[in-house]
């Protein structure tokens, strides 16, 4: 599903982000990347939305090989992918029906199925009831999983989440992370990025550590604390 | 595209406007000032045209022929200058027609006086002409020289310069007011580019959204291009609308204050400088408003 292949990162300012990073991850996985600040987690989120293009190497999604890949093709990868960010990113000018509707508006679908499917993916995030809000009268949870709800909506293959947990608390941080492995258990691959260490030790997934651009383990089963 | 998108994009657009209303109106204002601009010079070049149309309808060339030669080489001669691809029309003008009308001109019909001085003799024998009119009154003097050379043609009158003097200066006004009506067009455009760059910047976070979701470029795009191009659509309609009522009362006053604009010019209808100016301010409004803003979002959003 997804497979990086000797790929190297390396800013035109000389930092090199990424260092011949090869990693494979099969479809319905969940995959933790780990690493502390600047070791090129949201680098290699960066790759695999095709924001970035590698120095060197080769990056592959569902068959698709970035490198040959025209710029109008684009928009269509992308829909494969649904993206959740730390700071989650909703529209602050409309409510919480609006932000997730948006994703369905973007790539073209119709009112009626517009209609049918928002409604479908709040009550999956618990937020049924709090479709007239607006981001600001949500607490930080609440957002992330109308972040989850937008990501999802259009049923991607791969959830990639850069650093979900890092504005939330522990509660919600835990909530945050059950509502993935449930999105998960449907098929879905997520990949979740992150440095916190209590999140990826309670959840005993997959773990690729990084550091200063290069892995130094990928676990199939493990917890952040093991590989310190 | 579909329905529900467009939808979207008008909304978009029409609230991109509201958001940075300020800069939509500066960009608005200096549309229409240039082309109600565009409007006025337009009515001045019309009506200059129209007069010289009117001056070149009335102006004639006439050809007159060598002594003796016969009526059938009057008409092989005919032909000839009717083979010419400017001449418009050709007239023969007898040598009795031309006498008759010279007798009405000078002394008022009067054929008894004329008989007791001339007797039955036609002293204009060998004044039989064609009279001709052009197509193209700037062409007038290659077209005499095409006469000269026909031959048996012993002389070619032709009208003066007043004609093609009245053309060079319409010609004259028609590229000074080109020239700055480009230069409000520049700066119309660059007026949209900077509403756009706005509300670009104003939906920067929304424009990330989107792209990392999988929003095509034209998608991103288009809301900005309603934007321009509604600028541009209404800015091409008010200066029209101005125009309308501005022609007639201006027509009227001078009409009414000044005898000698009243007696020289025939000034054209309202509805003829509407109907031929509007196409082009449409066109020019909404080309203006669509370039500027493709222009702007291919630069800031890399689409």
């Amino acid at each position: 599903m997804i497979v990086l292949d000797h790929v190297t990162m390396q800013y035109p300012t000389g930092k090199k982000a990424l260092d011949d990073v090869s990693f494979h991850i099969n479809k319905g996985e969940f995959v933790f990347v780990v690493g502390s600040s600047g070791s090129g987690k949201t680098t290699l989120i960066k790759l695999l939305l095709k924001e970035l293009t590698p120095t060197k190497g080769e990056i592959t999604v569902d068959d698709k090989v970035y490198s040959k890949m025209k710029r109008k093709e684009i928009p269509m990868l992308r829909r494969k992918l649904g993206v959740v960010f730390q700071d989650f990113r909703l529209l602050r000018d409309r409510t919480v029906f609006e932000n997730v509707a948006f994703a369905q508006q973007v790539i073209e679908k119709s009112m009626k199925e517009i209609r049918r499917e928002v409604p479908a993916m709040l009550t999956m995030v618990g937020l049924a009831d709090q479709y007239k809000q607006f981001p600001r009268e949500l607490s930080g949870g609440e957002q992330q999983r109308v972040a989850i709800a937008r990501a999802m909506v259009n049923q991607p293959d791969i959830i990639l989440a850069d650093e979900p947990t890092g504005d939330l608390d522990p509660r919600n941080s835990e909530e945050i992370m059950t509502l993935l492995d449930e999105i998960n258990k449907k098929g879905t691959t997520v990949v979740v990025v992150t440095h916190n260490k209590d999140i990826v030790d309670y959840m005993q997934k997959r773990v690729i550590r990084l550091k200063k651009g290069k892995i130094v383990s990928d676990v199939e089963k493990g917890g952040y604390r093991n590989e310190d | 595209m579909k329905i529900n998108t467009l939808r979207y994009s008008f909304k978009q657009g029409f609230i991109n406007i509201r958001r940075n209303l300020l800069f939509s109106l500066a960009s608005l204002g200096t549309i229409i000032a240039c082309l109600f601009m565009l409007g006025v010079f337009y009515s001045v070049v019309l009506n200059m045209r129209h007069e010289v149309k009117m001056i070149e309808d009335s102006l004639t060339v006439t050809v007159f022929f060598e002594k003796g030669i016969d009526e059938q080489r009057i008409m092989a001669i005919g032909d000839e200058i009717k083979s010419i691809a400017n001449v418009d029309t050709i007239n023969y003008v007898s040598s009795d027609v031309a006498w008759k009308s010279y007798v009405d001109d000078v002394y008022n019909g009067d054929m008894n006086y004329v008989q007791n001085i001339f007797g039955e003799d036609n002293p204009l024998e060998d004044a039989a002409s064609y009279e001709i009119t052009l197509k193209d009154i700037s062409r007038q003097e290659e077209t005499v020289t095409t006469i000269k050379a026909i031959p048996n043609v012993r002389k070619v009158n032709s009208s003066d310069g007043t004609a093609q003097s009245l053309n060079s200066i319409s010609r004259l006004v028609g590229y000074a007011s080109l020239g700055l009506i480009l230069i409000l067009l520049l700066v119309s455009m660059f007026l949209i580019s900077n509403t756009i760059t706005i509300g670009i910047s104003v939906r920067k976070d929304e424009i990330a959204i989107m792209k990392l979701i999988g929003a095509k470029d034209s998608f991103v795009r288009t809301p900005f291009l309603v934007e321009g191009v509604m600028i541009g659509l209404i800015g091409s309609i008010i200066p029209m609308i101005l125009l309308f009522f501005m022609y007639d009362a201006v027509v009227d006053y001078l009409t009414a204050h000044y005898n000698v604009v009243a007696n020289l010019i025939h000034f054209v209808s309202t509805a003829q400088v509407i109907k031929g100016v509007t196409p082009i301010s449409l066109l020019l409004g909404i080309g203006i408003g669509f370039v500027a803003s493709f222009v702007t979002t291919h630069k800031h959003l890399h689409v």
